[in-house]
């Protein structure tokens, strides 16, 4: 085992992982978190716990991280190449893992200019692929960036990011097998809505063998509404939402869109189940965390193993 | 080149509204060239501000003068004879032009005419873009001769990001994804192999001031390059 971690437990016992997420609040509310918490415990086996997701300042994800280890959740603590540079990283990194902290995900983080201070000096000083180095090196070999020796590595399990639908697409699988290269035990991909690119991007992981290195997580994100499904079609870069879908949901008649999009995301689990590859499934309900307990149960994914 | 652009207006008149005789010193490079603080430019700005500083009562006794290049002591000494006989300068050079200027006259206030921007090119007349950040470290050899520090907006070295958009960045659909660009040039090259590798850490060595001696020019005295 790298960090005995539960998800770590969970996919290396073979089990279909189901993972969570919670973005922290705009502020000191540590109820908040607990809140959001309870709708999340027992359903998954461990919570994304983001960090300034799309640059806006909220509760650090370590400090969330650690009320979710409070309340009996596993935390994966997210972190962005935006806010630190390699002195801050490796830091938070022990800091992390001193306070049980044993999941990370690894990402670049959104642009600046898509948040609440756009003019804000950003940092980037090393970018996601070598923060996956980074943390593996510090782990595996007990040594920081620098090369000098560490007293007692971080045992983390090591997360990363890749986004199937974003051109050119032949590049998508390459950027994953840089990103297990670099270190990554697992990935959790970018919201799924177009199932047709997402098989041929499995296909190909699997063909170059790369499901053997690393589990895959399928990121899934239930469409709440007929302007949301518009919204991430329309505004979010990178994000592919054909137009059937939009159709489907606006279809399902007033009301009844919320339902709809739930029922999707249950369709979607259900193949992901059988789906050659795929590890497990990360649900981003996003500001929805209190649909969670209902999805899981639709999606035949309850109870989560106990390991 | 280095290019610049003059500052507003009002933020110029503030700095002199104490000064009753200025030298404007104008910049005959890369100012010059990209249209911000060249010999036209000078004269223009004292044009505007001699008209400003009538309206208000306040007038004010401007020189002008345009050198080759600020940056360099050979031309700056041009200005050794005149700037004693006035209160201030104004410099529309680059940022290094106007350091080496006010450093060459210790007492004299010297003040920016312009905002010193990035290293471009020339896309138009009046238009220019920047291409370098002058990392030390350049990376264009691997990366088709598209600058990812510069022209990625996250200057990532193992891109592009999740946030690549069509071929444009996630910034801007204006904005072209500098990462999208160095693949698709790669792979019509037969070269996606220098992408395929990991780019290792950077060892920055832009954040400090730098100092650069060619060889052949190096002597016991100013060999301690930084």
């Amino acid at each position: 085992m790298k960090s005995e971690s539960n998800l770590e437990k969970v996919l290396s016992a073979g089990h279909f992982a189901f993972t969570g997420e919670l973005g922290p609040p705009r502020g000191a509310n540590a109820e908040e978190v607990r809140k959001k918490a309870a709708f999340l415990k027992g359903n998954v086996d461990a919570v994304n716990i983001t960090d300034n997701q799309t640059a806006v300042v909220r509760m650090s994800s370590w400090a969330a991280s650690l009320i979710l280890i409070q309340e009996g959740l596993e935390p994966n603590f997210q972190m962005v190449c935006r806010d630190r540079n390699r002195l801050a990283m490796q830091s938070d990194i022990l800091g992390a893992s001193t306070h049980g902290i044993k999941n990370m995900l690894c990402l670049s983080g959104d642009h600046q200019s898509f948040g609440d201070h756009p003019m804000a000096k950003s940092v980037f000083d090393i970018d996601s692929i070598q923060l996956i180095g980074m943390v593996k090196q510090m782990r595996d070999e007990g040594i920081f960036l620098s090369g000098n020796k560490l007293d007692e590595a971080p045992k983390m399990f090591i997360g990363a990011a890749a986004n199937p639908f974003a051109e050119p697409y032949e590049w998508r699988v390459l950027r994953l097998a840089k990103k297990i290269a670099a270190g990554a035990d697992f990935i959790q991909t970018q919201c799924i809505y177009n199932m047709d690119r997402f098989r041929e991007f499995m296909k190909r992981a699997v063909d170059m063998g790369l499901t053997e290195k690393c589990y895959i997580l399928a990121g899934v994100t239930p469409l709440k509404s007929v302007g949301m499904a518009k919204y991430m079609a329309g505004s979010v870069p990178g994000m592919d939402v054909p137009d059937e879908l939009i159709e489907r949901v606006k279809g399902a008649g007033k009301g009844k869109a919320a339902e709809e999009g739930i029922k999707i995301a249950v369709e979607q689990i259900q193949e992901f189940k059988e789906m050659e590859g795929v590890a497990g499934v990360h649900l981003m309900a996003i500001e929805w965390e209190h649909r969670v307990p209902e999805i899981a149960k639709m999606a035949g994914v309850l109870p989560r193993p106990v390991v | 080149m280095i290019v610049a652009k003059r500052k507003p207006f009002d933020e110029i008149k503030d700095f002199l509204k104490d000064y009753k005789k200025v030298l404007t010193a104008g910049c005959g490079t890369c100012v010059a060239v990209c249209l911000a603080g060249g010999e036209k430019e000078v004269a223009v700005l004292n044009a505007e501000l001699d008209m400003a500083r009538r309206l208000d009562d306040n007038p004010i006794e401007l020189g002008a003068i345009t050198i080759e290049r600020q940056c360099d002591r050979e031309y700056l000494e041009a200005l050794d004879s005149m700037v004693g006989d006035y209160d201030a300068v104004l410099s529309l050079a680059c940022g290094a032009g106007i350091q080496f200027l006010a450093e060459r006259y210790p007492e004299k206030p010297v003040f920016p005419g312009v905002d010193t921007t990035f290293i471009g090119v020339n896309q138009d007349v009046g238009w220019y873009e920047e291409r370098c950040r002058s990392c030390s470290s350049c990376v264009l050899g691997l990366t088709a001769g598209i600058c990812p520090v510069t022209m990625c907006a996250k200057g990532l070295y193992n891109g592009p990001c999740g946030g690549t958009n069509k071929g444009s960045c996630e910034i801007s659909k204006d904005q072209p994804c500098a990462w999208y660009m160095i693949y698709e040039r790669l792979s019509k090259q037969n070269r996606l192999d220098n992408i395929l590798k990991i780019t290792p850490v950077q060892d920055w060595q832009n954040q400090k001031p730098r100092t650069v001696i060619q060889p052949g020019y190096k002597t016991s005295e100013n060999s301690a390059e930084k």
